[in-house]
């Protein structure tokens, strides 16, 4: 194995392809955007009467989920099985972890099964980095959210959303609104925001559920949903994570709602093509309304179907890169 | 070597494609080109045969039998087929034939959108290094290059043959 070069960053290869994917801070413009682009191809095939294309046939991917998770895991495996790879679902978190195996033992027995990728998901923040660099440099590692951190393809899905609704990034404002302190989804959307060349990123929320030193995102703080609401072309909506929240962070549910709930009369201050955006599962009553989760200005189930574009895209790009650099490799050793 | 004038390549090939396609009885055949270079070529088809017909536009990239080797092409783009597949007649338009790889690679394609009655092969170039049971049913010309040298399309307007040698 030749030892990774300090500059460049472990999910690019020495071409400056992706072979991981694991967050998307540090990847640069034109990566994103091949991204996108690939993904509306993609868009396209799931579109027709055979939702198949042979690209990966003969690849195994595993999804390894130590995290709960329905739309993400379900997204992966349908990417996966449209791009006709093999694709197997741990949740691992019901097997082995249970009976005392560890993270280690555990994807040293995936990969004694010759899989060529795995999807990982995880509660602690970093573990698909921990996996890419000491378990298994050779497979692709495909983050599906790790703790706090990020949730890069999620990331991807909301900015092929915005692109497909808005036509580009350069002159909108976009709101993040809700529990950005405990959102890896809050954190992949700005960073992908800005480097996309978003000029006007707002987040929305109470001063408890901000984490420190969000201003290094370059983002506009609010803590009034009226003022931050104001003329913005896209809001993007969190869940309020009930689960990761340890008590005395908001006084209680019926109060954010009263204070950071979308609600109709509230989305009348954003422009008036405004999309609204959520990455589910939504709360209706806590964190949005009704009638604004199922009225004109959601495209919130537009998501969903993005998000298999976006990961049949990913997945592919990935495995691309994995090959571009063994090739590469073999061809040094010569 | 001089390479063919492809304007007058496209003459010929509108005549021959009409006398093929009124021999098989095809009055209604559907167009499709290859990006890039299949796409520009049907352009100048459709113009020289007068045809007002919509012209689809493939991009085979998903379908590459040469993934794990070369991996995922960069600039891949939707295919627009604005017509039924199923029970139609199609002419698939491509440039310059080598291998027969990406013929193959469409159909597969096509496959996938339905069942199509019968496919027409249009090529600008033949190059008779055919390594799959594929061979044009109309063609603006055959050459034999070197193992070295390849041709080159530029286009949309004007097309342009370029030789070029790898061994350079």
């Amino acid at each position: 194995m030749t030892p990774l070069d300090a500059k460049r960053p472990l999910q690019l290869n020495a071409q400056g392809q992706l072979q991981h994917f694991l967050s998307l801070d540090g990847l640069p413009r034109e990566l994103l955007t091949e991204i996108l682009d690939t993904a509306d191809s993609f868009l396209e095939v799931g579109g027709r009467a055979v939702k198949k294309v042979p690209l990966l046939r003969g690849k195994t991917i595993c999804n390894v989920f130590f995290e709960n998770s329905t739309r993400t895991r379900t997204t992966f495996e349908l990417a996966a099985q449209r791009l006709s790879a093999d694709v197997i679902t741990l949740n691992v978190s019901t097997s082995s972890a249970s009976k005392g195996e560890t993270l280690l033992d555990t994807l040293r027995n995936l990969e004694a099964m010759a899989a060529d990728m795995f999807v990982v998901r995880h509660s602690d923040s970093g573990a698909a980095h921990f996996i890419a660099e000491h378990v298994c440099p050779q497979v692709a590692i495909i983050n599906g959210g790790d703790g706090r951190h990020a949730h890069p393809t999620q990331g991807m899905l909301d900015m092929l959303t915005i692109r497909r609704h808005k036509g580009g990034f350069e002159n909108l404002s976009v709101a993040i609104v809700g529990d950005i302190l405990h959102s890896r989804v809050a954190r992949s959307n700005m960073l992908a925001l800005k480097t996309l060349g978003c000029p006007d990123i707002r987040v929305i929320a109470p001063k408890t559920l901000l984490p420190v030193g969000i201003e290094q995102y370059g983002v506009k703080v609010y803590t009034d949903m009226a003022e931050g609401l104001k003329d913005v072309d896209v809001v993007i909506m969190l869940r309020l994570q009930r689960e990761r929240m340890a008590g005395g962070l908001l006084p209680s549910e019926g109060e954010f709602y009263r204070l950071f709930g979308l609600t109709t009369a509230r989305l009348a201050g954003a422009k008036p093509d405004a999309i609204v955006m959520h990455p589910g599962p939504i709360n209706r009553g806590v964190e949005i309304e009704s009638a604004v989760a199922d009225g004109p200005h959601s495209v919130i189930l537009n998501q969903v179907t993005y998000g298999i574009a976006v990961r049949m895209a990913v997945l592919s790009m990935a495995m691309s890169g994995q090959t571009a650099q063994r090739q590469f490799e073999q061809e040094n050793a010569q | 070597m001089s390479l063919p004038n492809p304007a007058e390549l496209i003459r010929q090939m509108a005549t021959s494609l009409t006398t093929h396609l009124q021999h098989r009885a095809i009055s209604e055949p559907r167009f499709i080109g290859i990006r890039t270079g299949g796409v520009w070529v049907a352009q100048a088809l459709l113009q020289e045969l007068g045809s007002e017909s919509p012209l689809g536009t493939l991009d085979v990239s998903f379908y590459r039998d040469d993934f794990s080797q070369n991996g995922l092409h960069p600039q891949v783009r939707p295919s627009e087929l604005p017509f039924e597949i199923e029970g139609q007649h199609l002419v698939l338009i491509d440039d310059v034939l080598m291998s027969g790889r990406t013929i193959r690679a469409a159909m597969n394609e096509l496959f996938d959108y339905g069942r199509p009655a019968s496919i027409t092969l249009v090529c600008l170039l033949d190059l008779d290094a055919g390594e799959l049971p594929i061979s044009p049913d109309v063609v603006g010309a055959t050459l034999s290059l070197s193992a070295q040298q390849r041709v080159k399309l530029s286009g949309p307007t004007p097309l342009e043959l370029e030789l070029q040698d790898l061994a350079l």
